[in-house]
């Protein structure tokens, strides 16, 4: 790369005073701070996941829980395709990370046609990565097949779904511990605010990007702080991704 | 008033149409790690799920490949889509080593309790 942040500059003026010691905007720099609080934050809520995990006896498998996808029936995790749907979500994630690289890198080119195209598409991967959460959780909470509920359920005769036995050789649901389906709302929700937000934030950014301000102020950098959160909204998802449906 | 004593750094990002060739195929070269690792692990998560597997010895291989797998993956994406690996590294350290200790403690000191309370609710005998 070009510019301040590659160039060898003595130390001694590097740390003097009078200029950034990171050779980073002050704005850039502080998205970066309030990702490690955001990053803290996020890395207690999985850690305490796996407290709950390792002190309770018995822990729901999750392609038994979710192994649904869209427009088939499946009432059983035999019928059912674990895994699919979610491996969809995390796929158009990265997706939209990579536009967003992409529109970031058109904006250091300063080429604004290319960067409103794709943040277009960053915009577009998020609505599908919301209304895809939206249709798992309305799915497990009130589905037909869905018994991951918030309230009791005759089939079970408990709060939460934990797993299937099979008794008289059919398959059965069974009651699982109240806190996997906690976590898993409070982390999914708590991710989900943050896509929404990221969203929301895009939006502002290519109004902004149409309108022609980053063009007049000569940079894009704005772009930039925008695909740092945005980034982050995918890596956060790599590990709910990893501590909720894989392990 | 202009102030000419303020150094525009978000300038020094900027780039030719060279320079961004080489950058979008290194995204995409980044995207297809990516992919590839993720379509891995649903691999190995629809053939060796735990209700196929067990709770045995090959279980706990693949728990500890997908998390392998995942820290690679966040690795690419903190240093190449965030671009912290292009920054100065006075930066990244700052960004990568508190957080690090951190969340490391965190881990280390949450399994080490959990297991402790495990055993003292669910004792063997």
């Amino acid at each position: 790369m070009a510019g301040e942040v590659s160039k060898a500059i003595d130390p001694k003026e590097l740390w003097g005073g009078g200029r950034s010691p990171f050779s980073l905007s002050y704005g850039k720099m502080m998205m970066w701070f309030f990702l490690i609080s955001d990053a803290l934050t996020f890395g207690a809520f999985l850690v305490s996941l796996g407290w709950f995990r390792y002190t309770s006896d018995a822990w729901p498998i999750s392609d038994q829980v979710f192994f649904h996808i869209p427009f088939i029936h499946s009432a059983t995790p035999d019928e059912g395709f674990p895994l699919l749907y979610v491996a969809f979500m995390t796929l158009i994630l990265i997706v939209s990370s990579v536009t967003m690289v992409l529109a970031v890198e058109a904006g250091h080119r300063n080429d604004k046609k290319t960067v409103i195209k794709w943040m277009v598409w960053t915009i577009v991967g998020g609505f599908i990565f919301l209304g895809s959460q939206v249709w798992e959780w309305s799915g497990i909470i009130a589905g037909p097949d869905g018994i991951f509920g918030t309230y009791d359920d005759t089939r079970i005769g408990g709060n939460y779904l934990g797993g299937w036995e099979t008794i008289n050789n059919v398959l059965v649901p069974v009651v699982g511990p109240d806190q996997y389906a906690q976590f898993f709302y409070c982390v999914t929700g708590f991710h989900g605010l943050h896509v929404f937000s990221g969203v929301i934030i895009n939006i502002i950014i290519l109004i902004n990007v149409i309108g022609g301000t980053y063009e007049r102020r000569g940079h894009y950098e704005m772009v930039e702080k925008g695909g740092l959160y945005w980034h982050f909204v995918d890596l956060v998802w790599v590990f709910v991704f990893t501590f909720f449906y894989l392990l | 008033m202009e102030r000419d004593d303020i150094i525009e750094y978000s300038l020094g990002a900027q780039h030719s149409e060279e320079e961004g060739k080489k950058i979008r195929k290194n995204v995409w070269k980044v995207t297809t790690i990516l992919s590839v690792i993720t379509f891995v692990e649903v691999l190995v998560g629809i053939l060796y799920s735990k209700t196929v597997v067990g709770d045995g010895n090959l279980w706990a291989t693949i728990k500890t490949g997908y998390i392998i797998l995942t820290v690679i993956k966040a690795r690419y994406i903190i240093l190449e889509f965030m671009h912290l690996g292009h920054e100065r590294s006075s930066f990244k350290s700052t960004i990568l080593y508190p957080y690090l200790f951190l969340i490391l403690y965190l881990i280390f000191i949450a399994i080490n309790e959990s297991l402790a309370v495990y055993d003292f609710n669910f004792p063997i005998n």
